[in-house]
């Protein structure tokens, strides 16, 4: 059998779709006809074979990034061990938790190196590049929950604001998490480090031994994750008003020190309806866009 | 049987060959794509859009096999495909046009169907528990995990009725009343078993297309009638055989020697006295609480509800069946020299007489019937005019579908509809943290009528452009009766 990415259009005749194996990608950009068509030819050049490339190492990539040496070949694998190397002493981690945005980032830079576009993005299952030519800008909507999606706030990147990565983490996505987070969604300069430091405030978003918190070993769901027998989050249960801000309080400890460290731009973290975010200067909320474009807020709010 | 070596088995997990990935995927389990699964040791595609294939019903035309000519390489063959809402996904708030509008040819006719997964908070479920054990009094409160959910609501034959979820529960209450509510009513949609308690009243596990679970005891049959019925069906199979019957029954307990049936049969009388509220001749009221216990009373002694015999009429020796509506409990007892009766094995005549009881009692079933609105937002995703296309459902030009099974629509303003949650494809309702819940519609109507009511004709696709990413499943013919099971 030969595998054959799946390249097509959308039906709007816009967006392109690109899709191998695990990898799907929403390509979008803005620009002259010519340019545009430039770029996407380049995006699916690149992307036929990534795949193939990206699985001659995913022995390595699965293994926990070593702190000292990078063993990895591939542009991309090198970019996915870059983004979780600076946790890699502190945590378990493998290169594997930043393969979705290494990968849009990937595509975005050889379609911006193919032709000039206006604006442009690559969403790779909402973790996602983004481009910003001068002057213009991006509205983000945010889910609470990837596997129901729907928009509850927006973010608007401008093209000065320094985010160029958008990635959200959390138990109901593809990948396991070892946190309690409904989502955590992180913006930060790049797709790649955004897809990082998602995983490692999600699974900061925690209630270590709390009764309600079902967990299992990763392996026993999924043969060769990348995770082994560590406990994964299979379903919370009744948590306290205080135990959800415990949780998310942890959580935002955990984003404070990156956005101090400047390896994130903002955070917002959701448990059981609850939300807080973390200098997110670019997240808005109805009728509080006034209280938080412009400098580092930090807020909680129902909704 | 696995023959291909890059599938075989290691264990029960299988391996998948789709990518260079090659992941390891166990039973009932999905690879990293979310794409394959491994289902009962096979590789399977999951994909996000349900496509329903249409089989002949029965007694409809047949399609000739393989008709006109060699095989065209099509899977589908098109005016049997109906695609549906699930997974098509929607926009919040839906001014929008809807994500899929599909033209196909049916019968010569364009048709087009527009499908969107709509976002209801004008939504609930209606709750059919078959079961005469006594759940609560009506308008009772009815909670899950604490929270308000609902209330009983009429009790009618051999059934209570709950009303669960409403705009007031999602979003009138408390933030965790509305999710509690949202979870509940999206549970109950998916046929996920539910716990719901009613105040002042029981415990009930509710599962679409199951038996309720009531105080932790399943329930199993439904009553064949009232104890007062049942005399009428069996007096004449228990005449000669025994000389008293009682039907205990919370509702209208039967007395066979004082009940018209007994009277017509020339039964005696057997000076047998009833507790409760006599009604008509050998039909009593209140004969005891209303519980879980006997014929939805809360007596586990069914002597309990007698008085003492009158020993003017009453003689030693006679012979009592007593039983519930469902045959579920049976009695048989002697009067001995004092008139008191005393337990005895029941014989084998009368033993039958109680196992055509239960077996004339069909099984209790829990049904869950989804109610929803369908807002101005959401026509507006099908029409720039969405009055007009509320007026083209009334006037039966477009038909309305949920996941593709038949609805309700019921009369009066707006796109209000019910559909038996049992004939949607599994997962079929979602929710949004509103909180609403997302549920499948699909309407169905000529694309000329489409095009006169103001519907978003740019956008309509043809089918053909959905099968590459969609998935085909069988269903029934959707001709069938609204309601009848799939």
């Amino acid at each position: 059998m030969t595998r054959v990415p799946q390249i097509a259009l959308l039906a709007d005749g816009r967006r392109l779709h690109l899709q191998d194996g695990p990898i799907d990608l929403i390509v979008e950009a803005r620009g002259s006809e010519a340019n545009v068509r430039a770029a996407y030819e380049a995006a699916v050049r690149r992307f036929t074979g990534l795949l193939d490339e990206l699985c001659e190492e995913l022995l390595l990539l699965r293994q926990a990034a070593d702190p000292a040496r990078c063993p990895l070949q591939g542009a991309v694998a090198r970019r996915m061990y870059e983004a979780v190397v600076p946790f890699a002493s502190e945590h378990f981690i493998t290169p594997m938790a930043a393969v979705a945005g290494s990968v849009a980032e990937e595509i975005l830079g050889v379609m911006l190196q193919s032709a000039p576009l206006e604006r442009a993005y690559v969403n790779n299952g909402g973790d996602i590049a983004l481009h910003l030519a001068d002057g213009e800008h991006f509205t983000v909507g945010l889910a609470e929950r990837p596997d129901a999606p729907a928009l509850m706030r927006t973010m608007v990147v401008h093209a000065d604001d320094p985010s160029r990565g958008v990635a959200t983490s959390g138990r109901h996505g593809r990948s396991f998490s070892l946190g309690i987070a409904d989502a955590v969604t992180v913006l930060a300069r790049t797709a790649s480090q955004a897809d990082a430091t998602a995983t490692i405030i999600a699974n900061a978003v925690d209630l270590p031994g709390h009764p309600a918190i079902a967990r299992c070993p990763a392996h026993d769901l999924q043969p060769d994750s990348d995770l082994g027998a560590r406990l994964v989050t299979r379903g919370v249960g009744e948590l306290s008003t205080g135990e959800i801000e415990a949780a998310l309080e942890s959580g935002a400890a955990c984003a404070r020190k990156l956005l101090a460290a400047g390896l994130i731009d903002g955070a917002a973290l959701r448990l059981h309806g609850e939300m807080i975010t973390v200098g997110a200067r670019a997240i808005e909320m109805p009728n509080a866009q006034a209280l938080l474009r412009g400098g580092v807020t930090e807020s909680a709010m129902h909704v | 049987m696995m023959t291909d070596t890059t599938t075989a088995p290691v264990d029960d997990k299988i391996r998948c060959d789709a990518c260079p990935v090659m992941c390891y995927i166990k039973p009932g389990a999905a690879g990293a794509c979310d794409r394959y699964a491994n289902h009962n040791g096979e590789l399977v595609r999951v994909d996000p859009h349900i496509v329903l294939e249409r089989t002949v019903s029965h007694g409809g035309r047949l399609v000739p096999f393989q008709a006109g000519g060699d095989w065209d390489g099509k899977i589908v063959h098109e005016p049997s495909v109906f695609v549906t809402a699930i997974g098509a996904g929607t926009t919040y708030p839906d001014y929008k046009p809807a994500p899929f509008i599909v033209s196909s040819e049916i019968d010569g006719i364009d048709m087009v169907t527009v499908v969107t997964e709509g976002i209801f908070s004008y939504c609930g479920v209606k709750v059919k528990i078959d079961t005469d054990r006594y759940l609560g009094p009506e308008t009772a409160t009815v909670r899950a995990q604490g929270e308000a959910v609902g209330h009983v609501t009429t009790g009618e034959y051999g059934s209570q009725m709950l009303s669960l979820g409403g705009v007031h529960h999602l979003t009138g209450g408390s933030k965790k009343e509305g999710r509690v509510t949202c979870d509940t009513l999206m549970d109950l949609s998916n046929c996920k078993p539910v716990e719901l308690t009613i105040d002042g009243g029981a415990t009930v596990v509710v599962q679409a297309g199951y038996p309720p679970i009531v105080n932790g005891v399943p329930e199993e049959r439904m009553r064949v009638g009232c104890g007062s019925a049942t005399i009428g069906m069996f007096a004449k199979q228990w005449h000669g055989k025994v000389d008293e019957v009682v039907v205990v029954d919370d509702h209208i307990t039967g007395v066979l020697s004082e009940h018209q049936a007994g009277k017509l049969l020339d039964i005696p009388d057997t000076g047998i006295k009833m507790k409760g509220r006599r009604s008509t001749p050998g039909r009593y009221f209140q004969v005891a609480e209303p519980g879980t216990g006997w014929g939805g009373t809360k007596i586990s002694d069914p002597l309990s509800v007698l008085g003492p015999f009158d020993p003017k009429k009453s003689r030693p020796g006679m012979t009592m069946l007593m039983v519930s509506t469902t045959g579920e409990h049976a009695a048989y007892y002697e009067l001995d020299e004092t008139l008191k009766p005393v337990e005895k094995e029941i014989p084998a005549d009368l033993k039958h007489s109680v196992e055509r009881i239960q077996e004339n009692c069909e099984p209790a079933l829990c049904t869950v019937l989804f109610m929803g609105g369908a807002g101005g937002s959401l026509r507006a995703g099908i029409t720039d005019n969405p009055v007009r296309l509320t007026r083209s459902v009334k006037e039966a030009l477009t038909r309305v579908t949920s996941g593709g099974a038949p609805v309700y629509v019921w009369p009066g303003g707006g796109i209000t509809f019910m559909v038996d949650v049992t004939r949607l494809p599994a997962g079929a309702f979602g929710y949004v943290p509103t909180p609403a819940l997302v549920a499948p519609i699909e309407f169905t109507l000529k694309l000329s009528d489409y095009a006169a009511l103001g519907g978003h004709m740019d956008h309509v696709r043809p089918l053909a452009s959905l099968k590459d990413n969609a998935e085909l499943r069988q269903t029934p013919s959707l001709q069938s009766a609204p309601g009848r099971r799939a």
